[in-house]
């Protein structure tokens, strides 16, 4: 039941990729509005409690349990996710009308939304990771969608890269949590809250959960991505970076508030964390023009409210959590949408050259009124009774809050500002400034491009005049789920008149001062300059140039290419690395006892004349020569120590060796000079002396301890009546280790065949003429 | 004796043999090559249900017992690699059937490339060390031609480099094979592995250890010995470079588990801090040198080296979680790897090159192809729910458990670069626009269906893998349990009367 709008939508997603580009977005509505009323039918059972959950994703080898569960909070977002969803699939067509490309963005926004219901109905760490990452992912390619521009393709690496670093940082987390809890389920991870908590690495793996939470939902020092990811289409940016998956990492704090809720460290981080980013967000908003940034560093700012209500934690502050969530994917998904409209309508987006629009687009203006209205906290709007509930949980908490207070007034104030910006600058009195660069002049959009906005605008204010409505069915199931048992708050619009009014009504007054200022305090504040400079995001092409500075120099260092260095490195890595295990282990030791030195040990001599001659040959046919010289004497010494037909294989090979080689360097015009300084050649001595006395060493420490000679004595006892043949080594080679030859006579065949088809002529065979020869000719 | 085990070496080596007989015959060749390579995949499948259960497959050449003859042994752990190895073949075989299939055949590359696949069946069959030795010649050998197919003055730089570093490893190797019979007087791997515990100078043999770690390293092309194959492989065709960047590595990473996990698993308080940090540092200059070049194949040729890292990590750990994980990434790797290789072929009959600076424009020109590009790059990533992704979340786990800590951050540190480098091709490939038209592909309809139906076979078996993860993940399991259960193996090989004899030594030696 809960996995069929996943498949639905995924499989809506491949009809719409193969479809007709219209067809595609009908597909997309319907397959979004079909898993609305699947979630639907569930409302009122998760509101009983009778929480529905499906077996999905299990991989019992790994021990991951997998699952999903919808619960009151999964419910909440289900609900927005798809809803939201079908209004900007439609909003889309409409926006998009003219692009033939348009089924690939309703497509990745389709795995968008499969990619989202899957994480917010995850009952298990893992599967919820998979569905987590499928998000940045879908989000990289629709912020890269007008993949032309390089503007584009940086903010979705930038992205990407940010959020997909958090999720690494989240997985480690993760792993830690399930480790410690036994389980990777959701539920149960929460159920075995106290064997979590008690573990060693309990906060660590907090921090790292929150650190990846943060990275998701653009909290302050990770926000700076949000704004350039703007870059993408308006209804990308309405809905995955306002509404929808900029919120999955307030989904999984809230998700994880029962285990950590006691804990001070989550209290500290989350409240702390939450109201910088506001502060940061609505700062930040002041310096912008353009209505998409103005919006993005808004949607930081309301991230950054919902990420502090989580850290205070007590009931008000939840539901106030809850309550302004829904209530900013309404409103700020239509203003979105509205600021989409104006840019299709007037060709451009800029609010400082946008006035009186109202005249030519009444439906826009009355849509982004009401949708400001909400913003900015205003009665009867269901935003009103969010900023209530926000300054209510606030002072409950005493003394203790002042800061918050002062500076949650403060974004709040700032806040109504912007909404004032947003609905009264834009659309009322006449038109002032023709914006430029449009083909007609300024319009309503068409219907496709209005139902959005005006559902959502209509949404905002219903759900203010009927709050106790939207806290029975949504936000109580909610925050239950998030504190892990019921809470006694009722929505109310109206609380009376007390100190939470009173500071409401000073908000709105500050915020209409701030408004008349916004003019003035624009440029002054796009002028601090100090902020480009040492931003967060400043920070990020530092550290992504750094570390390409880095590998760029490890690279050029270890891969230096030069043949001579590569074989200094091996051979000296391989000295190394023996002699070292030999040494630092005591195991160095020597033959001891055995015969006396006889007249044989001259033969030592001979090869080390032959040694010498190599080294201090002036000519490569000179080291050819004296190289021959060590390998007749090997013959020699495997003659005087018993194996004769050895030894004569051994002249054989030796022979050829040096005729074939001195044949061949006589023929090739090799310059004799060697080309290394002194000092490189006394390094490269010393490595290959290294390397000598490496071999040499294993080789006293290997003789030193006793030989197990089971295989030679069975080899001579049974070559002759189990094998047939007199000659020992003969039938090993023959018989005992038959498949040792038939590789080594393979190999011979196939250097054979590669020598002769690289002797071939290097002139690439003229198709025309006729070649009777292969390229054995 | 079972009777398919030695057929994973007689299908390739006749297929070598026949192709090198007909080569005046390049069509004939090409049937015999593809049939041959669609037959080792079903003897390799056999191979692996028979051994699904954890059952160990074992042939005595010759009829020779162990210790005295060479002995065949299949596991789990050969026969998954078995049949990555034959799944590699065909597809590789098959899109060699692509653009320049006929230039290709005629400068002789069907016996070669079969040659190539002999080497590395008989790696993943053989359990004798001196006859592991043989194979990876026949590999070397086999390589260095494919590797200069096309007689190019840049492979031919390529493959010296390629051959004198890789000639020094293979020495190496044999250098440590004698040393290691002169201290336990036997070859078998299964003998090796009852009597190493009982070596009395054991610093010797982890001296042994250390140059089998080298020149396996080197094979592995592990940090710091992997300058060869950035050396070389960027110069080799593309259906080359796909089959050795499938399997030659992993033959190199296969032998130290083996070994490892056979002759030295009582010794793991030494190497596993060794095998960590070289799996660390694979991982990072791999990755750096993927980051810094703007070459396709330069870029994927770094790629394997970082994801060798990971695979190490598994024998470092030596717990059946971590060696899970090494064996399901290698799967996942081996697939992923080729297949970016293929791609890249296509990239470049698409856009005209290789290098990312001139080319461009193909998610607008072939978006199948970006679609199907994108499905191995983010899963090399480690994205899920792409196959990558588990095998990093397995060694991860492990590496968390085994308060690895460090090995464990950097394996995640690692990732985000991974996909850096993959965006990287994707925003200069695909998304950017083209900087010149591109060159119409002139390719007929047969070679398109070469070059593609192999991409999309392995696409989607990465994409099973990542979402269908339970059949994969719990052979991996079974192949860890059955590589860390030494005493298995030698009752196995030796038969039980050995295993009187090892017992008490396992018992004592046993950090298993």
């Amino acid at each position: 039941m809960l996995a069929l709008p996943i498949l639905g939508v995924g499989i809506a997603a491949v009809l719409a990729s193969l479809a007709r580009p219209r067809i595609a977005s009908v597909v997309g509505v319907i397959a979004a509005l079909a898993a609305l009323t699947v979630y639907l039918t569930q409302v009122s059972s998760v509101a009983e409690g009778l929480i529905p959950t499906a077996a999905f994703g299990a991989v019992p080898a790994l021990g991951i349990a997998g699952g999903l569960r919808l619960d009151g909070l999964s419910l909440v977002f289900v609900l927005l996710i798809t809803g939201i969803g079908a209004l900007i699939l439609l909003f889309a067509e409409g926006y998009l009308a003219d692009d033939p490309k348009r089924k690939r963005l309703v497509a990745m926004l389709l795995v968008f939304m499969l990619a989202m219901l899957g994480a917010v109905t995850a009952d298990d760490v893992i599967v919820l990771f998979v569905f987590w990452e499928l998000t940045s992912l879908t989000s990289f390619l629709l912020v890269g969608y007008k993949h032309e521009r390089e503007a584009s393709r940086r903010a979705a690496l930038q992205a990407l890269l940010v959020t997909g670093g958090g999720g690494l940082v989240l997985l480690a987390g993760l792993i830690l949590l399930t480790m410690a809890a036994g389980t990777t389920s959701l539920s149960g991870i929460i159920a075995a809250q106290s064997a979590v908590l008690a573990d060693p690495l309990a906060s660590v793996a907090m921090v790292l959960i929150i650190l990846g939470c943060f990275t998701k939902s653009a909290q302050v020092p990770f926000h700076f991505w949000l704004p350039n990811a703007m870059a993408a289409p308006t209804p990308v940016s309405a809905y995955l970076h306002s509404a929808t998956m900029v919120k999955l990492g307030v989904y999984l704090l809230a998700r994880l508030n029962p285990l950590y809720q006691e804990e001070a460290l989550w209290q500290a981080l989350l409240s702390y964390g939450g109201i910088a980013t506001a502060l940061t967000g609505v700062c930040l908003a002041f310096r912008e023009t353009d209505l998409k940034r103005v919006l993005a560093y808004t949607t930081v700012t309301a991230l950054g409210t919902l990420v502090m209500l989580i850290g205070i934690a007590p009931d008000l502050s939840i539901t106030a959590a809850m309550t302004f969530l829904v209530v900013h994917a309404f409103y700020k998904a239509a203003l979105f949408m509205i600021a989409g409209a104006i840019d299709h309508a007037a060709g451009t987006r800029d609010a400082s050259q946008l006035r009186g629009l109202g005249q030519v687009m009444p439906v826009t203006a009355l849509a982004a009124g009401l949708a400001a209205f909400s913003m900015a906290g205003l009665p009867p709007f269901v935003g009103f009774v969010a900023k209530e509930l926000i300054y209510e949980a606030k002072l409950e908490m005493g003394s203790a809050a002042t800061g918050l207070i002062v500076a949650g007034f403060l974004v709040n104030a700032a806040t109504v500002a912007i909404a004032v910006v947003l609905s009264w600058r834009l659309f009322a009195g006449r038109q002032l400034v023709a914006p430029s660069g449009a083909a007609s002049p300024p319009h309503d959009p068409p219907l496709s491009m209005m139902v959005g906005p005006v559902v959502l605008a209509c949404l905002g204010l219903m759900a203010g005049t009927l709050p106790t409505v939207l806290g029975a069915v949504l936000i109580d199931p909610a925050v239950t789920a998030v504190l892990g048992r019921p809470a006694d708050v009722t929505l109310k619009l109206w609380h009376g008149f007390n100190a939470v009014l009173a500071l409401s009504a000073a908000t709105v007054a500050v915020g209409i001062v701030l408004y008349l200022l916004w003019e003035r305090l624009v440029p002054r504040l796009k002028a601090v300059s100090l902020l480009d400079r040492f931003g967060p995001s400043v920070g990020y092409e530092h550290w992504l140039a750094a570390t390409l500075r880095l590998a760029t120099r490890t690279t050029t260092t270890i891969q230096h290419g030069s043949l001579t260095g590569y074989v200094r490195t091996l051979v000296l890595v391989m000295a190394v690395a023996c002699l070292g295990m030999l040494i630092l282990r005591g195991g160095v030791a020597w033959p001891q006892g055995g015969a006396s030195l006889d007249a044989r040990a001259g033969l030592g001599g001979l090869m080390l004349i032959g040694l010498g001659g190599t080294v201090l040959a002036r000519t490569a046919l000179q080291a050819v020569l004296a190289m021959g010289l060590v390998g007749f004497t090997t013959a020699l010494v495997f003659l005087m120590f018993g194996a004769p037909d050895v030894a004569f294989t051994q002249f054989v090979v030796e022979t050829l060796l040096v005729v074939i080689l001195t044949t061949a360097l006589m023929r090739l015009p090799i310059q004799g000079r060697d080309g290394r300084s002194r000092q490189q050649k006394l390094g490269d001595a010393g490595v290959a002396l290294l390397c000598g006395v490496a071999v040499a060493a294993v080789l006293a420490a290997v003789l030193a301890s006793p030989f197990d000679p089971r295989l030679s004595v069975w080899f001579g006892a049974e070559s002759l009546p189990a094998a047939h043949g007199r000659n020992v080594v003969n039938v090993i080679l023959v018989d005992f280790r038959a498949l040792d030859t038939l590789g080594e006579i393979t190999v011979l065949a196939i250097a054979a065949f590669a020598v002769v088809a690289l002797l071939r002529s290097n002139r690439p065979a003229d198709p025309a003429a006729p070649s009777p020869q292969g390229p054995l000719a | 004796m079972h009777s398919l085990i030695a057929a994973p070496i007689l299908v390739p080596l006749v297929a070598a043999a026949v192709t090198a007989m007909l080569w005046r015959q390049p069509g004939l060749q090409r049937v015999i090559g593809l049939a041959a390579a669609a037959l080792l995949l079903v003897v390799a499948v056999a191979l692996l249900v028979e051994t699904a259960s954890g059952r160990i497959l074992v042939a005595q050449m010759g009829n020779w017992a162990a210790p005295f003859g060479i002995t065949l042994a299949i596991d789990l752990f050969s026969a998954i690699m078995l049949v990555i190895t034959g799944l590699m073949a065909l597809a590789v075989a098959i899109y060699a059937c692509g653009p320049g299939a006929a230039e290709r055949d005629r400068a002789g590359f069907q016996p070669l490339f079969h040659s190539l696949i002999l080497g590395v069946c008989g790696s993943f069959c053989t359990g004798d060390l001196f006859n592991l030795y043989v194979w990876f010649e026949v590999m070397l050998i086999a390589s260095f031609g494919l590797l200069v197919l096309d007689r190019t003055d840049e492979q031919l730089d390529g493959g010296v480099r390629y051959v004198v570093l890789n000639l020094i490893g293979t020495t190496v190797f044999l250098l440590a094979v004698g040393l290691l019979y002169g201290l336990t007087g036997t070859l078998s791997l299964a003998d090796l592995a009852r009597v190493a515990p009982t070596v009395e100078n054991q610093a010797a043999l982890g001296a042994v250890g250390m140059l089998l770690l080298v020149a396996f390293g080197a094979k592995a092309a592990v940090f710091p010995l992997f300058n060869w194959l950035p050396a070389a492989y960027h110069t080799a065709s593309m259906p080359v470079a796909a089959i050795f960047a499938a399997l030659l590595t992993k033959v190199g990473v296969y032998a130290i588990i083996r070994v490892f996990t056979l002759i030295f698993a009582h010794d793991m308080a030494v190497f596993g801090p060794i095998l960590a940090v070289v799996a660390a540092a694979t991982m990072i200059t791999g990755v750096f040198g993927a980051a810094m070049h703007y070459d396709i194949r330069k870029i994927l040729s770094f790629h394997i080296i970082s994801q060798i890292g990971y695979m190490l990590i598994g024998v470092a750990l030596m717990t059946p979680l971590a060696l899970a994980g090494s064996v399901l990434y290698i799967v996942h790797h081996i697939i992923v790897k080729a297949n970016l290789f293929l791609i890249a072929g296509a990239m470049r009959a698409e856009a005209g090159s290789f290098a990312l600076k001139r080319i461009g424009g193909l998610w607008v020109a072939a978006p199948a192809l970006g679609l199907l590009f994108l499905v191995p790059a983010l899963s090399l990533a480690g994205i899920p729910p792409l196959s990558g992704f588990w095998g990093k979340l397995v060694v991860i786990r492990a590496g968390l458990e085994a308060e690895a800590y460090l090995l464990a951050g950097i394996a995640l540190a690692v990732g985000l670069l991974t996909l850096y480098s993959m965006i990287k091709i994707w925003n200069e490939a695909f998304w950017k626009a083209a900087p010149a038209p591109a060159p119409a592909a002139p390719w007929t309809r047969r070679e398109q269906v070469a070059t593609y139906a192999p991409i999309v076979v392995l696409a989607g078996l990465t994409l099973t893998i990542g979402v269908w993860t339970e059949p994969f993940a719990a052979l991996s399991l079974t192949a860890a349990h059955g590589l860390l259960d030494r005493t298995a193996y030698i009752e196995a090989v030796l038969g039980a009367a050995s295993l009187q004899l090892a017992a008490p030594l396992l018992s004592d030696g046993g950090t298993l």
